[in-house]
């Protein structure tokens, strides 16, 4: 997994709450069984006027110039910036790819869905929570001057704005250490072998029924 | 020490290991497996070298793009015969249990997991889905996962979690007739709102809860995830002791005897303290349809559909703006004069042989009205679907203009051919009404099985008691 320390780049203003996996990736590219190449559909349905398909050239597509990813600076944004409960619905980790794919580093939202925050994590995406008058400043600050880079430095769990504000963010330590450092969690978890094997055998003696097969 | 929640008890029973800041390595007993959110993770388990820790845990069968019909010719889009070979391919590499497409066990995920006894109260159980919840009706922690966290299961059979709150949805009271679990989900998203359980484990109990049969309490654990909680849950009782009894997959003899005194003993202590307790009154919930493109916008099929006007909180205001230009709909409007164009009967919510019975019941000696294009039967699993036929219901549907088709997930999220053309709408009995979800433009109207039927025989939406006829 690619680590994060500190990332600084222009931020995308994505103003509308409860953004679900669907949208943020339409179920006909979950046919893929990759997990590369689906950052061209990202946001498909509210990005493109015409509809498209799994392994279709998108070049010929008519982009729907309202969306903000559209929009330039936007199209080259590494930083989303959205509302509540972003990422809700599906568990299709496919969201998180499309928005890893499409270059974003880290989505800054007053709360997220608990299984995209999850698997933003297993990809070195960044879920940043911070207070809902802190995201409407950023939103403020974005729309004002669309080419503002901002910074977000998980060492220090802070969102800075250059010139403007510093906002510190909370995160679980242990998923801090394992995004700074990148860590593979399976083989961390192979560490525990013992202890998981301990613990299968004194389930089957508690439990029996739980290991008939 | 106050006493221990069932999600306190399911969670203590499955610690392998805990960090000192309360991150838990947690064992799992039951990993489900389908076709749409496993390749990417076999793939990486065999680029590391690694092997499944237990296969025996895993229960795989494709779902998401079969087709519904006419099976015998294959699966036609060949992106999606990709993806159920890849299964194919997969599990016969590991030598996992597995329902392929012309098995008469195959059907939804969700469905099939209870049914086989494959997921059993007290266990762990997880499948990279959302609606994994279903599984906790059974008094199981029961969740979705991404692709990430099935490879890690697969080569673990354990994964890092942190401790959910708890919420308790108390709903006591007797259910009006013509009621259904249906919409005693809705009503409860509708009451807590989409993002209302996020961080929650939700029970979901009282009166209402237990009078509902497993089918039922499946259905609202299934969509305890549209409400924000990644895990449903509701503890055993009687009801769920028998309907493990006899299942393939359960244990049998004496071990049934044993693990159903264990089963009795997964309940919430009469001190048990939850973070968040949500009361409702089941006499005062009503047939519920949603109008927009979230499950929290519901409202009674008396109702009418809001005014965005109306509500004080500008974020929320333009979210209803923008869902009524989606769905086609006036402020206003009765939802009653809602006329759909089709109508989908089915979904790991609602396809089991209970909401079956309950929409065959509607529809008998009936006609589907003029103008509903389709009205499609999607059974959840090829053991519901003989046994609706045994018990006469394709007839009562197919009679009545229905179509009656094979098991899967089919147009609940149309990833196969079962889809909505742009601006169509369907009253349907699944679970998510987000923009494109059945068909890119497609606009879903969440709904229980009776009235998916009522809508359909009627040509709006009405509740079945005042169908004429």
């Amino acid at each position: 997994m690619q680590a994060f320390t500190v990332h600084r780049g222009i931020a995308a203003p994505l103003d509308r709450a409860n953004v679900d996996t669907d949208a943020i990736i339409p179920k006909q590219y979950l046919k893929s069984i990759k997990r590369t190449g689906f950052g061209v559909n990202a946001f498909d349905d509210w990005r493109y006027l015409d509809p498209g398909q799994p392994d279709a050239d998108n070049a010929g597509r008519r982009p729907n110039p309202e969306f903000v990813l559209n929009k330039p600076p936007f199209d080259r944004a590494s930083i989303l910036l959205a509302r509540e409960n972003f990422g809700c619905g599906s568990s299709r980790e496919h969201a998180v790819w499309a928005l890893d794919d499409f270059g974003f580093r880290a989505v800054i939202a007053p709360s997220f869905a608990d299984i995209f925050f999850s698997n933003s994590f297993k990809n070195g995406l960044l879920p940043v929570v911070l207070g809902e008058k802190e995201v409407d400043e950023l939103f403020r600050r974005v729309q004002a001057d669309p080419g503002l880079e901002i910074e977000v430095d998980l060492q220090a769990q802070a969102v800075r704005v250059p010139g403007g504000p510093a906002f510190r963010f909370e995160i679980d330590a242990d998923r801090r250490r394992r995004l700074l450092e990148g860590l593979d969690d399976i083989a961390l978890t192979l560490q525990h072998a013992d202890q998981i094997r301990a613990y299968e055998e004194r389930r089957r003696q508690e439990a029996p029924w739980l290991i008939v097969a | 020490m106050s006493g221990q929640t069932l999600y306190d008890k399911l969670w203590r029973a499955h610690v392998v290991h805990e960090e000192p800041d309360g991150t838990t390595l947690l064992y799992i007993d039951r990993h489900l497996v389908h076709e749409v959110t496993s390749p990417q993770a076999f793939e990486g388990l065999r680029l590391a070298g690694r092997k499944p820790w237990r296969g025996d845990s895993v229960l795989a069968v494709p779902d998401h793009n079969v087709p519904t019909d006419h099976r015998e010719r294959g699966i036609a889009d060949p992106v999606s015969r990709i993806q159920v070979e890849t299964l194919e391919h997969n599990v016969s590499e590991y030598g996992l249990r597995f329902f392929p497409m012309r098995d008469l066990r195959q059907g939804i995920v969700h469905v099939i997991g209870p049914e086989q006894g494959a997921t059993l109260p007290g266990m762990t159980v997880v499948c990279g889905d959302s609606h994994t919840s279903t599984h906790g009706a059974l008094g199981a922690l029961a969740f979705g996962i991404g692709t990430s966290e099935v490879e890690h299961v697969l080569a673990t059979q354990c994964l890092w979690q942190s401790r959910s709150k708890s919420m308790l949805v108390r709903i006591e009271g007797e259910l009006r007739p013509g009621v259904t679990a249906k919409d005693v989900v809705l009503a409860t998203i509708g009451a807590i709102g989409t993002a209302g359980g996020n961080g929650y484990a939700i029970e979901f109990g009282g009166s209402a809860i237990r009078s509902l049969s497993i089918e039922g309490r499946m259905t609202v654990c299934n969509m305890a995830i549209e409400a924000g909680a990644r895990a449903g849950m509701v503890a055993v009782d009687e009801k769920t002791i028998e309907y493990v009894r006899g299942r393939p997959q359960a244990p049998t003899g004496a071990l049934f005897e044993q693990a159903a005194a264990a089963w009795r003993e997964l309940v919430s202590d009469p001190d048990a303290r939850f973070d968040r307790v949500v009361e409702l009154d089941a006499a005062v919930i009503e047939p519920q349809v949603s109008w927009g493109t979230s499950p929290e916008m519901v409202v009674p099929v008396s109702g009418q559909v809001p005014d965005p006007d109306r509500e004080q909180d500008p974020v929320r205001a333009e979210g209803m703006r923008r869902a009524l230009s989606y769905m086609g709909l006036e402020a206003g409007t009765p939802i009653v004069a809602i006329r759909p164009d089709k109508v989908f009967i089915g979904s790991c919510t609602n396809s089991r042989i209970e909401d079956l019975r309950e929409a065959a019941a509607v529809v008998r000696g009936r006609r589907k009205a003029e103008n509903i294009k389709l009205a499609m039967v999607v059974p959840g699993s090829g053991l519901v679907k003989q046994q609706a036929e045994a018990e006469g219901l394709d007839r009562i549907f197919l009679d009545a203009g229905f179509e009656w088709r094979d098991p899967g997930c089919s147009m609940c999220l149309a990833m196969n051919a079962d889809r909505l053309e742009p601006g169509e709408r369907c009253a349907s009995t699944s679970n998510r009404n987000f923009e494109g979800r059945q068909g890119q433009g497609g606009r879903t109207h969440l709904v229980s099985p009776a009235l998916a039927a009522a809508a359909a025989v009627a040509g709006h939406f009405v509740e079945p008691a005042q169908l004429e006829g």
